[in-house]
């Protein structure tokens, strides 16, 4: 076999010198991943190099500010990052599938109905992390979309119009909402079914924390930052008079020129990253174009039109919170209690002897007091206690203080 | 390249093997720089040749034949299971992306069997092309003969890569037609409803079905780097071959584990779905560029690697 080198013409040359040659040749890709890693690195910390400086501000200024804030249009997309603890089998984990993601993603909960339901939709907002694109022109015109990996839910509501569309299973969803003057609320308020139920934008959480801290929490100034790009102002928020609860803190960033929240992040006691996220990756307040409101159902697209009556008991407003049938405790110690008719857990329960019951208890932890005996799932957050007779409490308090709530309400 | 040519005096340029003294080869081909138009000439006939080479095997044409197969068997599942009226995926809109608009609009077909080629059937092909590239002639023992011609190993090197790029648009396109020609056969074509609700014109759909097909041939660019460093690597095909095809499993398989999310943005097969985000309004173009810079990384590093360890070879076979 005749032996071919890459020598040039003088095959003379040293064997050091060919050597050296092919270390210069193999440096070229190593230079080219050697830039890559230094360019990996350092952009995002040259991109976001410090805390801008901006006029100080005491908490009340800025509170004023976000109040006073004017803005009625806005196109951005939002980053919710939910890490509540759950076992991955529950969250799905991040497209797994070996089709990398291109299955669209299981919906949660699959009972009857539309998959183009908000309530059905918005409640796998809980889990996970996801990107939302959020438009908005005044207080009649909003569309939020939940981008899904080779799908995409959105919420468009124009003036009494509300639809929704769901592309993974080509559903879509109408409802007619009441005439204006029902619909309160500022510009980014979505009052859509659902949406109130989480907050999908950093405005919305920032404006349901601002409420139920006032006087029962400390807020302070807490520095700048930067986000999507823009300066802001930071406010910190710890609960107070208020032993059990998990929440450590809650941080909003608020843009220092347009009073606009654009990051909330809620900080469990103890260490790890936050359990909730929601903040603007990019955002723009200018006006969205017209067209972005307006939605005709495709061809072929299942309408679903609301049924006032018996959407209610269907949709699992267990998630929300808002759904509650009573409550123990107050403040950041509030327990919401659910008398179990239908609700999702209980559901299962009656499913009997395996699966779903087998499943959650599996997570769960048996407990028991005046309450009877119940099953316990500890989350970073909240935390549930579900017990024999079907009743659930749940709130953002530790173990012990729910199950002591769960004993003084059963007495 | 061009740091060795400008060192080496006339004839001497890099890379040309099997000039040994006293060849005539040498002799006759002192490569002055003004010898530009016949280089280049030259180089398109090296190209055209490893074209010639790549879809004249019985192979290459086999793996077209599958891939133009799919389509045909996604589209006849899709009309056997709507025949009732019944929606695909039953009621939780499972499977492959944009298989639940096919039953409405053939042109969907297209982009439904791109999502379904893309993790696996498609670089597969590619990786068997790629990995046979260079170890596949060097296993045959057509290597030196290749050599001895006074093309240069950068010059056979970048005929090879090209022949490989050539392919993934070959294959995507192979996809595409086929998924075309079966979707509009089978089912209505009309407007196209994008993701986001929306819907749009039948030529604008063309338009962004195009775009999506450069994407997919694009996002295919990396592997193919990949694939002909392994080539470079060996002197048997089937090892390069397999090697690709094993390394793109294995791949595929870490993307898809949660716990390493860490590593997935660096892997090449991690943004290649982005070339849904074209079918949004307004298009959403972060991961579509993430996945070009992506896979240009790739065949920066991989195509350099390969570069270098095919220039600095022995060739014994």
């Amino acid at each position: 076999m005749a032996l071919i080198q890459p020598a040039q013409p003088e095959a003379s040359e040293p064997e050091g010198g060919r050597r050296k040659r092919k270390a210069l040749r193999y440096a070229v890709p190593a230079a080219v991943v050697g830039v890559t890693a230094a360019t990996i690195g350092l952009v995002p910390a040259l991109a976001d190099s410090g805390d801008p400086s901006l006029p100080s501000l005491t908490a009340e200024q800025i509170i004023t500010k976000i109040a006073a804030s004017d803005t009625q249009t806005v196109d951005g997309t939002v980053k919710i990052s939910t890490d509540l603890g759950l076992p991955s089998v529950l969250t799905g984990g991040s497209g797994s599938s070996l089709f990398g993601g291109a299955v669209a993603p299981p919906s949660f909960g699959s009972r009857g109905g539309s998959q183009a339901d908000p309530q059905r939709q918005f409640t796998q907002l809980l889990l996970g992390t996801h990107t939302l694109h959020v438009a908005a022109d005044g207080q009649d015109r909003q569309k939020v979309s939940i981008i899904e990996p080779a799908a995409e839910y959105s919420v468009i509501h124009d003036g009494s119009q509300l639809w929704a569309y769901d592309s993974s299973s080509n559903e879509a969803y109408h409802a007619t909402l009441p005439a204006r003057g029902a619909v309160t609320g500022k510009a980014d308020t979505r009052r859509q079914p659902g949406a109130e139920a989480f907050p999908a934008t950093p405005q919305a959480a920032a404006r349901q924390i601002l409420k139920a801290a006032d006087g029962t929490a400390s807020i302070t100034a807490d520095g700048t930052a930067r986000v999507a790009g823009r300066s802001a102002y930071e406010l910190l928020i710890r609960p107070q008079h208020a032993s059990a609860t998990t929440v450590d803190s809650i941080r909003i960033a608020v843009d220092s020129t347009t009073g606009v929240p654009l990051k909330f992040t809620l900080q469990p006691k103890g260490k790890g990253k936050a359990a909730v996220e929601i903040g603007y990756t990019k955002v723009s307040f200018g006006k969205p174009a017209a067209s972005t409101f307006t939605f005709t159902p495709p061809k072929g697209a299942k309408v679903t039109e609301q049924q006032d009556t018996s959407r209610k008991g269907a949709a699992p407003d267990a998630m929300s919170g808002l759904g509650a049938d009573s409550s123990v405790g107050s403040g950041w110690d509030t327990v919401a209690v659910f008398h179990g008719k239908g609700a999702l857990p209980s559901g299962a329960e009656k499913n009997g002897k395996g699966g779903a019951a087998a499943m959650l208890g599996g997570f769960g932890k048996q407990v028991s007091g005046s309450f009877g005996s119940g099953t316990l799932f500890h989350t970073r957050l909240v935390n549930v206690l579900l017990t024999q007779d079907g009743t659930i409490y749940a709130g953002a308090v530790d173990e012990s203080a729910l199950t002591a709530a769960a004993s003084s309400a059963a007495r | 390249m061009s740091r060795a040519e400008t060192t080496a005096g006339p004839g001497l340029h890099d890379g040309d093997p099997g000039h040994r003294p006293g060849e005539p080869v040498r002799e006759r081909a002192p490569a002055p720089p003004a010898s530009r138009t016949p280089r280049a000439a030259w180089s398109l006939g090296l190209f055209g040749s490893e074209l010639l080479i790549v879809f004249r095997r019985a192979r290459t044409l086999a793996l077209l034949g599958v891939l133009a197969g799919v389509p045909v068997l996604v589209g006849i599942a899709v009309r056997i299971e709507t025949r009732g009226g019944h929606s695909v995926g039953g009621d939780g809109g499972g499977g492959p992306a944009f298989l639940e608009q096919i039953s409405n609009n053939g042109l969907f077909l297209a982009f439904a069997s791109l999502a379904a080629t893309l993790p696996f059937f498609l670089p597969m092909a590619i990786g068997v092309v790629a990995g046979d590239s260079v170890a596949g002639e060097a296993s045959t023992g057509t290597l030196r003969y290749l050599l001895v011609a006074p093309a240069g190993r950068t010059r056979l090197l970048l005929a090879k890569y090209a022949s490989v790029l050539t392919f993934c648009v070959a294959a995507t396109l192979v996809v595409v037609l086929s998924a075309v020609v079966v979707g509009f056969s089978l089912f209505p074509v009309g407007d196209v409803t994008l993701l986001s609700g929306n819907t749009v014109s039948l030529s604008d759909g063309i338009l962004r079905g195009l775009l999506i097909a450069l994407l997919v041939a694009s996002s295919l660019i990396g592997l193919a780097a990949l694939g002909l460093f392994i080539s470079t690597l060996t002197d048997s095909g089937i090892g390069a071959m397999a090697a690709t095809v094993g390394l793109l499993i294995t791949v595929q398989i870490i993307n898809n584990i949660p716990q390493l999310h860490a590593l997935q943005p660096y892997l090449f097969p991690h943004y290649w779905l982005s070339f849904a985000d074209v079918m949004r309004a307004p298009v959403i173009w972060t991961g579509i560029l993430k996945n070009l810079a992506l896979q240009f990384l790739y065949a920066a590093v991989f195509g350099s690697a390969a570069w270098a360890r095919f220039t600095t070879r022995d060739v014994t076979a």
